[in-house]
């Protein structure tokens, strides 16, 4: 991926909001904490999937196209 | 028009170069906001062709994807905004697509994760969007947005955490369909990936 982060970043940034969340047992919070920390991660990558999934796809000729016309009536313009 | 005065042709020739680029981008994009793959490219072209047209506001050199992006971004509600009755279409015709999305082919938890997308508050998914996928540091979303920094990261913190709560309850509408282990599938599949690379 193009100067991506890793998803680790995301992993920080739940950690940071936790604050947020009602607080629990230190010992149980830990455990929660990696789970979370996993799930999210997780999810960050297919999220990331679901976007490249288009940006992977052909571009579609009329985007050229358009430009293309664009192009010819700037020069002629 | 926006500009008149001549263009060096050269610099017309390197912005449309970096725009090009940019396109398929712009379609992932735009796929977000509309849900609808033709409502989605006839967007992404529109802000494309006004980006050309304000080329000559552009600074080469400065972020020309946060600047698209953001050109795609206000064009989309505009249009909103302009016949808020084609916007309740365009979200029905938005909900099938989503719930439609059903190629067998395609990974379960890919489609529940585009369901469980659609359960989110528009800028709330928006701000997940650009920074969890689209790759935007917090300060040129909130760029894209035109809101505080402070705003998109909490916007992005409330998005993960309402995703997964979403996921793990399976409240995702999967028309009718069983629950499937969505969680489950999605983290089988990150390790697989994360092991691949």
């Amino acid at each position: 991926m193009k100067g991506r982060s890793p998803p680790v970043r995301n992993a920080g940034d739940m950690i940071e909001h936790q604050s947020e969340l009602p607080s629990v047992g230190p010992e149980i919070s830990a455990a929660a904490l990696d789970e979370a920390r996993l799930r999210q991660q997780a999810i960050g990558v297919r999220l990331r999937q679901m976007f490249d999934e288009v940006v992977n796809e052909p571009i579609p000729d009329d985007f050229l196209d358009i430009l293309r016309r664009a192009d010819k009536s700037a020069e002629q313009g | 028009m926006v500009d008149r005065s001549p263009r060096d042709p050269a610099l017309d020739a390197a912005f449309k170069a970096e725009i090009v680029t940019l396109i398929p981008h712009l379609r992932a994009f735009a796929r977000t906001l509309c849900g609808n793959a033709t409502a989605a490219d006839d967007l992404a072209q529109d802000a494309m062709m006004k980006a050309w047209d304000a080329r000559a506001s552009f600074q080469m050199g400065t972020n020309m994807k946060a600047w698209t992006f953001m050109i795609l971004r206000n064009q989309f509600y505009s249009e909103k905004r302009r016949s808020w009755r084609q916007t309740q279409l365009d979200q029905e015709a938005a909900e099938r697509t989503l719930v439609a999305v059903d190629d067998p082919e395609a990974p379960v938890a890919l489609n529940e994760l585009r369901l469980s997308l659609g359960m989110l508050p528009p800028e709330q998914r928006e701000a997940l969007i650009l920074v969890g996928a689209g790759g935007f540091a917090y300060e040129e979303a909130a760029e894209i947005c035109g809101v505080a920094v402070g705003t998109v990261k909490s916007r992005v913190s409330r998005a993960r955490r309402a995703l997964l709560a979403i996921l793990e309850a399976g409240a995702y509408d999967r028309d009718g369909r069983a629950a499937g282990d969505a969680m489950g599938s999605i983290l089988a599949d990150a390790e697989r990936l994360s092991t691949a690379r």
